[in-house]
């Protein structure tokens, strides 16, 4: 069963793989190299920029603050998100089709004009504390995720599961948590990831809303670019990636990566 | 304990569609009374009201004297099964039927055994511990109905509850059903569009349309007997033909057709006759012959039907359906007179 493959659609395959994959091979092996500026391929190979990144205190305060903001950022989204998800499924019958589109705005603005805006009313309007900015702006910025990926569990729940717990006597809000959550609780897993790491890599938000004393782990990145030009950027970026896969692979031993693309 | 059900004026409308007019209806103790109808003749709408699911725009819903208008769905006590069985993916089938007396606070090894015991009587003991999604449709639709009677409700609910079933084990299901109503004594409501599932289960059916109640009686009289056009053409009545008296000789009337032709009618087979009227007659109740006394067609498409032959007539009267011999077919475009045989037949007021 010899299928011929045409040598040009190989090469595109080959092309479109090595942009995916290259920038990543460099980085790793950028971080490895033993000089003190950025350089691939690695000249010597050291583990020192992966400790260096321990060693400066920057990046040791803005990775728990990133480490934080994802977390709380994702929790509080959540807390919106699925009561949010639950009504636009529950009531969709009756609520206006624009009201869904609402909750994925923040994705559909460019996300530097959302970040921007949130500047002036978060911080500058409302003079709300950095953090307490950060942590509203990452909500919002991760809501979209979180109602979509909800929503996409909430399409296969059959609401009339919820009205038979009703009729068997249990009160609906007793029913939310004992019949509805556990049946929407892969998504929710899911949608929790998928925030959580898109909080913890977010710039373009971050940029306008970060602040002296308070800052994330990808704008201190930056930060430490435009003065140091060592390979310690790349052993952050290397860090930020592995955390990623981590988060991925649980989630695939868990889950199943299927309740991502779903 | 079986109480009766009583729905008083009962309105609801959805925005500004009104879907349930005034309706009344009565379910005594330990009877089964089914809502019969076409989608969207308010059947559906009924059972949500009585379960809580909505609420009524007027009206009141009383069960055992209680009344349960205001009262939420689940402070109702009302068992229901659900067309595409709703049961709780996430819990084992026990779990599942045992989930009301949770509710209702009974101790985890009451609750077991009451469980088990339900499940016993409806022949899924063996399968306690599975998943819902490991049981095939009709195994599904017990566990529901063990859910709804393990709570032992003083009102049981069906929402079609065999329309995702096929057909032969839509007959076995409506059997149990029905014994199991029975042996509980539970007053019982049941929605469906299947008439044949009404008419063998119920104590008396209530034929829907429009967000009324048209016709409610015990299935024979509504078989024999109906007491409107809507009624008469849903039982199969598909002949209606407008009469009107022309002289009356003692018991036999004899009436004249709307469109033309003559009849001699017994009012001792047919019950007192007015002097305006509608026929009604079954295909079945109309017999195509070469002449006698009857109403004048000419026939059309004819269909072969295995014991009879069903002709499609053109009258003065309109389409009329008519079954004729199958020893003696006739053939389409020839004039005949259609007679009806008067037990096959009914009179309906104009």
């Amino acid at each position: 069963m010899a299928t011929r493959i045409h040598p040009l659609l190989v090469a595109f395959a080959a092309l479109v793989f090595f942009f995916l994959v290259g920038p990543l091979v460099i980085i790793v092996g950028a971080a490895l190299s033993d000089t003190s500026f950025l350089t691939f391929p690695p000249q010597g190979l050291t583990l020192h920029w992966f400790s260096n990144i321990f060693e400066i205190s920057a990046f040791r305060e803005t990775m728990t603050t990133s480490f934080l903001l994802a977390f709380l950022g994702t929790s509080l989204s959540l807390l919106v998100g699925i009561p949010a998800a639950y009504a636009l499924h529950r009531h969709r019958v009756t609520l206006p089709t624009w009201l869904s589109t609402v909750f994925v705005l923040p994705v559909l603005i460019p996300e530097i004009v959302f970040g921007f805006s949130l500047m002036k009313s978060a911080t500058a309007a409302a003079g709300l504390p950095i953090f307490a900015s950060l942590l509203i702006g990452h909500a919002l910025l991760v809501l979209p995720y979180c109602v979509r990926v909800v929503s996409a569990s909430l399409a296969a729940f059959d609401f009339s599961v919820e009205e038979a717990a009703v009729s068997l006597g249990s009160p609906p809000l007793k029913t939310f948590f004992t019949v509805v959550l556990p049946n929407i609780r892969a998504g929710a897993i899911a949608a929790f990831i998928l925030a959580f790491i898109t909080s913890l890599n977010d710039v373009s938000v971050s940029l306008f809303l970060t602040g002296p004393g308070i800052s994330t782990l990808p704008i201190q990145l930056l930060a430490h670019m435009e003065q140091f030009f060592d390979p310690t950027i790349a052993a952050v970026s290397v860090l930020l990636m592995a955390v990623t896969v981590a988060v991925m692979a649980v989630v695939e031993a868990t889950l199943g990566l299927s309740f991502l693309t779903k | 304990m079986s109480v009766t059900l009583d729905l008083s004026s009962v309105s609801a409308h959805y925005g500004t569609t009104k879907v349930l007019e005034e309706l009344s209806l009565s379910v005594k103790a330990g009877e089964l009374v089914s809502l019969l109808g076409a989608s969207g003749c308010g059947k559906t709408t009924t059972l949500r009201l009585v379960a809580g699911f909505l609420s009524p725009s007027g009206g009141t819903i009383r069960l055992g004297g209680e009344d349960l208008t205001r009262k939420p769905a689940h402070a109702r006590n009302i068992g229901i099964v659900f067309q595409n069985y709703a049961l709780f993916p996430h819990l084992t089938v026990e779990e599942n039927v045992a989930f009301g007396l949770k509710q209702r606070r009974v101790e985890p090894a009451a609750r077991r055994e009451r469980a088990l015991a339900m499940l016993e009587r409806v022949g899924l003991a063996e399968f306690a511990d599975r998943h819902p999604a490991a049981l095939s449709g009709g195994q599904k639709q017990r566990v529901a109905l063990a859910r709804a009677l393990v709570i032992d409700p003083p009102l049981l609910m069906f929402d079609e509850p065999l329309s995702n079933l096929d057909a032969k084990l839509r007959v076995d299901m409506r059997v149990e059903i029905r014994r199991l109503q029975q042996a509980n004594n539970t007053t019982a409501l049941y929605v469906t569009h299947d008439q044949e599932e009404a008419f063998s289960i119920s104590d008396r059916v209530a034929i829907m349309n429009a967000g009324r109640i048209m016709q409610l009686d015990a299935p024979e009289v509504l078989y024999s007997r109906p007491a409107n056009p809507f009624v008469a053409r849903f039982v199969g009545f598909e002949n209606l033909v407008r009469m009107r008296v022309a002289e009356r000789m003692g018991e036999t009337v004899l009436a004249e057709a709307e469109g033309g032709g003559r009849l001699h009618l017994s009012q001792q087979a047919l019950g007192p006759i007015p002097d305006a009227f509608v026929l009604a007659a079954r295909p079945e109740g109309l017999t195509v012959a070469r002449q006698g006394e009857g109403i004048a067609a000419r026939l059309g498409l004819r269909t072969y039907l295995g014991r009879a032959y069903q002709y499609r007539c053109e009258t003065s009267a309109g389409e009329l359906i008519a079954n004729g011999p199958l020893s003696q077919p006739f053939e389409p475009g020839e004039t005949v007179v259609l007679t009806p045989s008067l037990e096959q037949c009914c009179v309906l007021e104009g």
